[in-house]
This record gives structure tokens, C-alpha cells and sequence, in this order.
């Protein structure tokens, strides 16, 4: 794939946004922007929102306080990926057919299933039920579906959970080729990712002021 | 894909704050009180001394007066809780979530008070505590469906998430409540042809509708301060949960 | 609709190679009815005269019995927060899976219900009654049930809870489902049962949907 832009350029902008569940505040005042082919970084200690932070950007946990936008979008299509803890695999359907209907369900827009599955490292299992797979191929089999359906934000809650060295470099590969057509990434993890060329990595520290 | 939650300012708002809220209503607490406690006085010494018996049911009729209030009240506190859910449902407003709350018990008491006056009620006229009469029937579903959202209450441990789930509940029983009762009646008429007893027949004389009515206005006023008394109890437990969690989260920090 | 029809498709597959659970609510659907005899006597004209209420007590606690695979499996591994970023909106995601739902759970039961009316001494024209009034009643039993499944679903012993949400909803079902296998009433209640199916197929997707995005705010 080339260096080209796919996606619209767009911009997350977050004002003074106060995250946390049940009423009460884990973050507070947070502002930042994250631009095309920009990737942010959320670190912290555990405890300090980082997954909150995320449900909140994925609009499945309201804010307290402030406000965010996807800037530059128009249509009401869903814009983002989100990749949680879970990883929404279903163990009695093969590998395959757990990425096939994912690629239905977020529209076919990306690359094919078993492109995707030889992407990450499946290639050879795709025909297996996916409870035989371990906790890292399910991991690399929910990053596959990051790539079979073509959304601008990526939200990625410990991407590398699981995975090994090789797994490590295969999320920063992936972020950086997402970073380079036009997306936007905001990952937490405790891992180091390294992204070649300057000023497309910055980080958030959570939880600083206490 | 934006979400905007600057404050807007107006009255709605303002009073959606829990602590002015208890603030606003604490002095009509006793007032209430007072006022429901005369209007029982009055309304019981008129149901006992100043009304005549009824030709046919003798006594028995006095149970009346507590009986159709609190029937009346079964679908009122439902009616309360319906709005109350969409008032969490629609406007996010955080007192819905709590009327909705106090709501639920209250009407649990008052519908089970109702079968149980209906039942008493029914011994001596019709000869059987329990009759699968239309009006009883839809009234004791009533019942099982308050009793099922106390349960669901109960069953959360997040009472601010469980709100909006309860809310939803809520008005789905809310639109199936005429179902069912439709639906009962029309179960009742087709086994038992000819009710027994309809309420609606004969006209009532002053003598009986004067206790009635102020009655109904006692119930009513019991059941508004009991809700409001409710409301402020669930505050402030609200309030005891948020200062345990800050409590938590400043010994692990 | 091509993402409804995988996710219908994923929903069948899912439950047929779930393998057991199909046949089990079957088995538990005629036990339960072949059960009653025991308990109130092998009197035929009795069993003859109960048989319609037995057969939807039968197939109520059936489909009671299935709900709790409905969304529970998709909540606990996140495939339902994944669901509300897809292009299909998630009540019509929820829709496809009651579809698929009463399409494993109500329509083997069906199915297996001649088994009970030979069981329960019904005549022939009664038997023909039977399986209408439950094509035309289950949709109703389960679009309750996913209203009462999805409002429960984030509650870790909500299969305990949802059974009393339920049933006082499904007591028109019940009413009219053995209504309608009772011969003089028969067709104003298959009427009925019908409506009620359309009214809480097309009100249940939105509430589920509402109930299971609340659940994780």
C-alpha cells in the first residue's frame, strides 16, 4: 500500500473533557488534538482512565464535563475502529468466519478476510475454530479486523496484551501504514511503541496531577 | 460524533441538582405531613361515624374508603414512574432517575394494600377472598410487575446505570399495561359470563362520595410525601456511595 | 441488509453448532408438557380440556429456558460494544438476532408440538389450532423475552430476574395463545395473538437496543 491519503482529512479535538463512570471523575481537564497521520499515546497507572478515556472518545460512556468532535466529518457513518480487553471472538466459528462477519457488520471496505488473516500472522489457521486459537493469535485475530474494514480513528486499549515481540512489532507496523493514509490512532498501553519519522507519536500521561 | 455537554442554564437545570433540590423541598416536608395526617383524621372519622351503612353490604362498605384510593393510587404511582423514565430516558435529568427509584416500593404497597382491601372487601359480598374478576386480576399483574422493577433495582450494583435500563423497562410495562388489561377482561368475560359486581352501577349519594373524596385527596398527599421523603432518603444514600468510592480511590492513590 | 443477513447468518450458526441446546429446549418442551399428567391424573377428558394451557405453559418456560444465550455470550466477550460502531444500527442488529432466536427456539418447538397434543389427547382439529396459535404467539414470547434479556444482560444473575420481568408481559400471550386453540373464541384471538406479535416484534429491537447501550455507560 502506498503512502496515499484515503480518509478525509480529519482532527479529534477534545476541550477540557472530565471522563469517569458512575458520577465520579477519573480524569479531568483533558484537552488535546490528534491530527491525520497523528498516533497519541495514553500512559498512566492503572486506575487512571485510560479505558475510560477511550469508551468515552468511542461514545459508549457519556462524558462528565467538556466536549470532543471528529472534526472534518460529515457523514454519520461510523469513523471509528474500537479495540477493547474483549476481544469479541466467537470460539465455535472458525477464524475465518469470525473475520468474514466483522468485515459484514463495519462494511467491506478495507482489504479481504484472508488478506487481512495473512497480515497478521493466521494465514495457515483460518480454517481453525477460533477457541483453538491462543490468547495471542485471538489478539492478532481482533487486530485483523482493524484492517478489513476501512475506518479513519483507531481506538486501541492495550493492542499489545498477549502478543510477543514479533506480535509488538506487527502493532507498530499496522499503526504506522494506518498513520500513513491519513488515520488517526489513540492507543493506551504500557508496551513502547516506535514509529519511524518524527513528530506522529505523542503521549497523554494520565493520572499526573495527583 | 460530537457531544456537547456545556450546562445549559434555566430552571429545569438548576433544580436538577440534587442538594438544591433537597434544599427547595425540605420545608414542605412537614406541612405534608401535617396536612395528610388532618385529612385522614377527617377522612376516617367520616368514614366511620358520619356515613351511612349500605343497605345491602352493611359495614363492609367502609372499606371502600381505603380501597378505591389505593386502587386509584396503584396507576397513579405507575403513571409517576412512567414520566419519571422518561425523564431519564429523554433528558438525562438525574431527579428522574430518583423519583423513578422512590416510586417503585410505594407503588408495590399501595397495589398490594389494594388487593388486600379488595380481598377483605370481597369475603363478605361475594363469599371468597379472591375472585378471578377482570379488575382484580390486571390489578395483581400490577403488582408482580412493580414487585419485578424493585427486584431489578435491587439486582444492580450501579444504581446511575441502572437507571436508564430501568427506564426502559418501565415504559415498555407502561405500554403493556392496557394490553394486559384488555386482554384479562376479555380472559374473565369469555370464563365467567356476567360480572358479579360492577362499581360503577349505582350512583353514589353524597353521604358516601364526601369521605370518598377526601380520602382520595389523603391517599394521594400520604403518597407524595412518603415519594418526596423517599426521594431525599435515596440522595443521600447516593451521596454515601460517592463519598465511600472517594474514600476508595484516595487510599489506593 | 447485507450485514442483517450475517448477522442472522453468524446467530444460526452459532446455535446449530451450539449442538445440545436445540434438542435440549425440544426435550424440555415435552417433558414439561408430558409431566403434567402425572400430577393431576390420566383422566382424559380433564388432560383434553387443560392441554391448550399446558402446551403454552410448555413452551413459555422453553423459551424462558433459551434466553439467556441471547445476548449475554455477545456482552461478556464485547461483541455487543463492538455492534455499536457497525454500519448496521444496533437495533437492527438486535432484530436479526431475535429472528434467529425464534427461529431455533420457537419453531422446533412447533415442530415437536404434535408430540404433545397425542400426549394430551387432543382431537384433531384442536391439534391444527395448537401449532397456529403458536406460529402466530411465539414472535410475542420472544420479543419479550429479548426486552427482558437485554435489560438484564449486565446483571451477573440476571437469568434469576428476567423470567419475573417477563412473565406478567407475556400473560396476553398466554391469554390469547389458549384462546385460540379453545374452540368458540378461536379466530378473534388469533387476531389478537397476531397483533401482539407485530406490536412487540417491532417495539422490541428499539427497547433491547436502548436497555443494552445503557448497560455499559
Amino acid at each position: 500500500m502506498t503512502d496515499r491519503q484515503v480518509f478525509p482529512p480529519l482532527a479529534l479535538r477534545a476541550e477540557g473533557l472530565a471522563c469517569g463512570r458512575g458520577g465520579m471523575a477519573l480524569s479531568r481537564d483533558l484537552t488535546f488534538s490528534v491530527e491525520p497521520g497523528q498516533c497519541m499515546l495514553l500512559r498512566g497507572p492503572n486506575g487512571t482512565g485510560k479505558t475510560t478515556l477511550l469508551l468515552t472518545l468511542a461514545g459508549i460512556v457519556s462524558p462528565l464535563e467538556g466536549s470532543f468532535a471528529l472534526q472534518g466529518s460529515d457523514d454519520d457513518s461510523p469513523m471509528l475502529h474500537y479495540c477493547g480487553h474483549r476481544n469479541a471472538v466467537k470460539p465455535r466459528l472458525s477464524v475465518r468466519e469470525n473475520l468474514e462477519f466483522w468485515r459484514s457488520m463495519n462494511g467491506p471496505t478495507g482489504i479481504a478476510a484472508d488478506a487481512a488473516l495473512a497480515e497478521v500472522g493466521l494465514g495457515k489457521l483460518r480454517d481453525l475454530d477460533a477457541g483453538y486459537l491462543s490468547a495471542g493469535q485471538t489478539r492478532r485475530l481482533a487486530l485483523a479486523r482493524l484492517l478489513v474494514s476501512l475506518r479513519p480513528l483507531w481506538l486501541l486499549d492495550e493492542p499489545t496484551a498477549a502478543l510477543d515481540a514479533a506480535g509488538h512489532e506487527l502493532v507498530s507496523k499496522l499503526i504506522d501504514r494506518h498513520l500513513g493514509v491519513g488515520g488517526l490512532a489513540i492507543a493506551a498501553t504500557h508496551d513502547p511503541i516506535t514509529l519511524p519519522g518524527p513528530g506522529r507519536l505523542h503521549t497523554l500521561l494520565l493520572g499526573a496531577e495527583a | 460524533m460530537s457531544i456537547d455537554t456545556a450546562p445549559k442554564q434555566s430552571w429545569w437545570n438548576r433544580i436538577a441538582h440534587p442538594g438544591q433540590f433537597v434544599a427547595w423541598t425540605r420545608p414542605l416536608l412537614w406541612p405534608l405531613t401535617a396536612l395528610t395526617a388532618v385529612l385522614f383524621v377527617v377522612g376516617l372519622w367520616f368514614a366511620f361515624f358520619a356515613s351511612p351503612e349500605d343497605y345491602q353490604m352493611g359495614d363492609t362498605v367502609r372499606i371502600m374508603y381505603v380501597h378505591v384510593p389505593n386502587a386509584w393510587l396503584s396507576q397513579f404511582v405507575y403513571g409517576i414512574m412512567a414520566v419519571s423514565a422518561l425523564g431519564t430516558l429523554v433528558w438525562r435529568h438525574p431527579l428522574a432517575d430518583v423519583s423513578m427509584k422512590a416510586a417503585a416500593p410505594l407503588g408495590a404497597l399501595f397495589t398490594a394494600l389494594a388487593l388486600f382491601t379488595g380481598a377483605l372487601w370481597g369475603r363478605p359480598t361475594w363469599g371468597t377472598f379472591w375472585e378471578w374478576d377482570g379488575r382484580m386480576t390486571s390489578t395483581l399483574v400490577l403488582l408482580f410487575i412493580y414487585l419485578g422493577i424493585v427486584a431489578l433495582w435491587r439486582a444492580f450494583d450501579d444504581q446511575l446505570r441502572a437507571a436508564r435500563i430501568i427506564a426502559v423497562f418501565t415504559l415498555v410495562g407502561a405500554i403493556n399495561i392496557p394490553i394486559i388489561k384488555f386482554s384479562v377482561d376479555w380472559w374473565s368475560t369469555l370464563h365467567q359470563p356476567a360480572s358479579v359486581f360492577r362499581a360503577d352501577g349505582p350512583r353514589m349519594p353524597g353521604s358516601i362520595l364526601t369521605p370518598l373524596m377526601v380520602m382520595f385527596v389523603a391517599f394521594t398527599l400520604l403518597f407524595l410525601t412518603l415519594h418526596l421523603k423517599a426521594m431525599h432518603t435515596e440522595i443521600k444514600r447516593r451521596r454515601v456511595v460517592t463519598l465511600q468510592r472517594k474514600a476508595a480511590q484516595g487510599a489506593s492513590s | 441488509m447485507n450485514a442483517f443477513a450475517a448477522m442472522l447468518g453468524r446467530e444460526l450458526r452459532l446455535a446449530l453448532r451450539g449442538g445440545g441446546d436445540v434438542l435440549t429446549l425440544v426435550l424440555f418442551f415435552v417433558i414439561v408438557g408430558a409431566i403434567v399428567p402425572f400430577a393431576v391424573g390420566p383422566d382424559k377428558a380433564l388432560l383434553e380440556r387443560i392441554a391448550p394451557g399446558i402446551v403454552w405453559i410448555a413452551a413459555f418456560l422453553a423459551m424462558l429456558l433459551g434466553l439467556d444465550r441471547l445476548f449475554r455470550p455477545d456482552y461478556e466477550d464485547g461483541t455487543l460494544t463492538l455492534l455499536r460502531h457497525a454500519d448496521l444500527p444496533l437495533s437492527a442488529a438486535i432484530a436479526a438476532k431475535v429472528i434467529a432466536h425464534w427461529l431455533v427456539s420457537a419453531v422446533p418447538l412447533i415442530l415437536a408440538s404434535p408430540v404433545l397434543t397425542v400426549l394430551l389427547a387432543m382431537e384433531g382439529d384442536a391439534f391444527w389450532r395448537t401449532v397456529l396459535s403458536l406460529l402466530l404467539g411465539t414472535p410475542a414470547l420472544a420479543a419479550f423475552g429479548a426486552i427482558g434479556a437485554a435489560v438484564t444482560v449486565s446483571i451477573r444473575r440476571g437469568g434469576l430476574i428476567a423470567p419475573i420481568l417477563i412473565a406478567p408481559l407475556s400473560i396476553p400471550v398466554l391469554i390469547f395463545g389458549v384462546g385460540a386453540i379453545t374452540a368458540t373464541q378461536s379466530s378473534a384471538a388469533l387476531l389478537f395473538l397476531a397483533a401482539l406479535s407485530l406490536m412487540a416484534a417491532a417495539l422490541a429491537p428499539f427497547a433491547a437496543a436502548l436497555a443494552i447501550s445503557s448497560a455499559e455507560d
